[in-house]
């Protein structure tokens, strides 16, 4: 779809054009759940980022091989390789990250991020090119992460990176911590970085339903009746 | 003749009714609890009141500025968004957290979603429910009245709501420390500084009820529901169902709160579900939640449901005929 463009653009569209988590609106929950701390965040943004390039790569490599018909679980299959080792590696280097990520380690396999590159970027290009297009990918994912959690530490915990910082330690919003905060976060960042695509001639991003949606192509024919309900397919997508 | 004869455009008929009377209706009946408020809690309550609309209004007036519209600061909406915001604090709060309730009450709550009549939620209860998710120490440091809000050294004390948490089986006289029902009516307890004078708040209430702006049915469905579900609670002790319906919040957000017209159902049948829903909501937190307290996160809550309760209500036009079966017996036909 994208062979022409050149590889910065593959690139560098994945920071603001079409950021993951605030253009796509991918991978919302572990966006809201590790921006809890800058600290945190970055390691859940790392950890993304390296399953993304490594699964894009791969992907790309088999996508000659892989039938069409069968190609989500094989994809599920490659992800969830990467991330068992990027999770021992967490494990093993890194024990507190371990611990403050808890869940949300596990759960990269059914990000909607990763699946959603693969299934729209990866199954189709180059290797290279796909390589290029995690990255970028990556980035951006990680860029969001971080900004929504410095928010959110500041102003919740009245800390940055753990480092507290004076007046603002003594009376923190707690709710910048807690769920609330960060969907009001979230929708605040989406506002901004919406303002910034508008600004190049993009359209604003919306929740748009289906369209939305990684998996649109082939969910249509279900919508339309030709195949039953896709339900598996609806449960990875909205878990992540 | 023909001087006479005025040609325009629909609606011809007019009310004198305007925002800005109703609301001015609704600042005077907040009078009353807001001289007890002083009365008890001292200057403080009143600079408190002061910060809590000034920044109201300032910050409407700024979010007007910013976002390009027409300034609706005339209209009084942020002068009662601010006083009610304020009955809802203790009277100890720091000005400078009050002040950041009043910029979200009204910055995020109303303006961001269009301003007057089209915010989806009460703002000064989302605000307060904010600052309590924010600052729960400070938002529950409550002074006792009278006896020490004139002196420097203010005695803290818990409410009577918290207190009630722990009688079991409606038997209120096991607690200690819980006021006399006069007490209760009179707010001579602990409390948020606009929620303890029961009888003052209920002045203000006749006075919008006779006045009309405001409908009986909210309140009073939700203040039945209340005591309903009290009375079971309370294996019908009479005097548990009345300690719950005059402590905390209730008076002040079944009359004044759940009433805003933009957050709460046009339709008759609408008002009596969304009041009961309130009472049920509230009775279940006060009884079975962490929280003392439901009054607040129960309006929030059946706000949200405000559209689904008006679809469900609306009156259907006379001679009005459902046209599913019709449809169905197509598809079958089909089929």
């Amino acid at each position: 779809m994208a062979e022409k463009k050149s590889l910065f653009k593959e690139f560098s569209k994945g920071i603001v054009i079409e950021n993951p988590v605030l253009r796509l609106v991918l991978g919302t929950c572990p966006t809201l759940a590790t921006t809890t701390s800058v600290q945190s965040a970055l390691g859940m943004g790392l950890a993304a980022s390296i399953v993304l390039v490594c699964s894009n790569i791969v992907i790309s490599a088999l996508r000659k091989v892989i039938p069409s018909k069968v190609r989500i679980p094989a994809y599920i299959v490659v992800i969830a390789s990467f991330v068992t080792v990027v999770q021992m590696l967490v494990k093993a280097f890194t024990p507190e990250l371990d611990e403050q990520l808890g869940v949300y380690l596990p759960l990269i396999v059914v990000n909607c991020i990763i699946l959603g590159r693969a299934e729209a970027f990866a199954g189709k290009n180059p290797v290279l090119a796909s390589a290029v297009d995690g990255l970028g990918m990556g980035v951006g994912f990680t860029a969001a992460l971080f900004l929504m959690s410095s928010v959110r530490e500041i102003l919740g915990a009245g800390s940055f990176y753990g480092i507290s910082i004076p007046l603002l330690s003594n009376n923190p919003m707690l709710i910048f911590i807690l769920p609330p905060g960060g969907f009001f976060v979230f929708g605040l960042l989406m506002a901004v970085v919406n303002r910034l695509a508008e600004s190049r001639g993009k359209p604003r991003a919306e929740l748009r339903g289906c369209e939305a949606c990684p998996m649109n192509g082939t969910c249509k024919l279900h919508n339309e009746g030709t195949i039953a309900p896709p339900q598996e397919t609806k449960g990875e997508v909205s878990a992540s | 003749m023909a001087k006479k004869l005025t040609v325009s455009a629909s609606p011809h008929v007019r009310s004198s009714e305007t925002s800005t009377g109703i609301m001015l209706d609704v600042i005077i009946s907040l009078v009353p609890a807001l001289v007890m408020a002083c009365v008890y809690f001292g200057t403080r309550a009143l600079a408190l009141t002061a910060v809590c609309v000034g920044t109201a209004v300032l910050s409407e007036w700024l979010a007007r500025k910013v976002m390009k519209r027409n300034n609706t600061i005339g209209d009084l909406s942020a002068v009662v968004t601010g006083l009610i915001l304020a009955f809802n604090l203790p009277a100890t709060l720091p000005f400078w957290m009050a002040a950041i309730g009043s910029v979200i009450a009204i910055v995020v709550v109303k303006q961001m979603f269009g301003g007057i009549g089209q915010n989806f939620v009460n703002p000064a209860i989302t605000a307060r429910i904010i600052l309590m998710m924010s600052f729960p120490a400070a938002m529950a440091k409550w002074i006792l009245p009278m006896e020490s809000a004139w002196s420097p050294d203010a005695v803290t004390g818990a409410t009577p709501m918290a207190t009630l948490a722990n009688v079991t089986g409606g038997d209120v006289s096991a607690v200690e420390g819980l006021p006399t029902l006069t007490q209760m009516l009179l707010g001579m307890h602990g409390g948020s500084m606009g929620e303890v004078c029961t009888v003052a708040l209920l002045a203000g209430a006749l006075y919008l009820l006779l006045r009309r702006v405001i409908s009986p049915a909210i309140p009073f469905s939700f203040i039945g529901t209340v005591a309903v579900c009290m009375l079971f609670a309370g294996k019908f002790n009479l005097s548990f169902v009345a300690y719950e319906l005059l402590g905390g919040g209730l008076m002040l957000g079944a009359f004044f709160m759940a009433t805003d017209y933009t957050t709460s159902p046009l339709t008759r049948n609408g008002r009596i579900i969304f009041g009961i829903g309130c009472g049920l909501i509230t009775s279940v937190i006060r009884l079975f939640g962490s929280l003392p307290e439901g009054v607040s996160f129960s309006i929030i809550l059946m706000n949200i449901l405000v559209p689904h309760i008006e679809r469900l209500t609306t009156a259907k036009p006379f001679g009005f005929v459902k046209e599913k079966k019709e449809k169905k017996e197509k598809e079958a036909a089909k089929a």
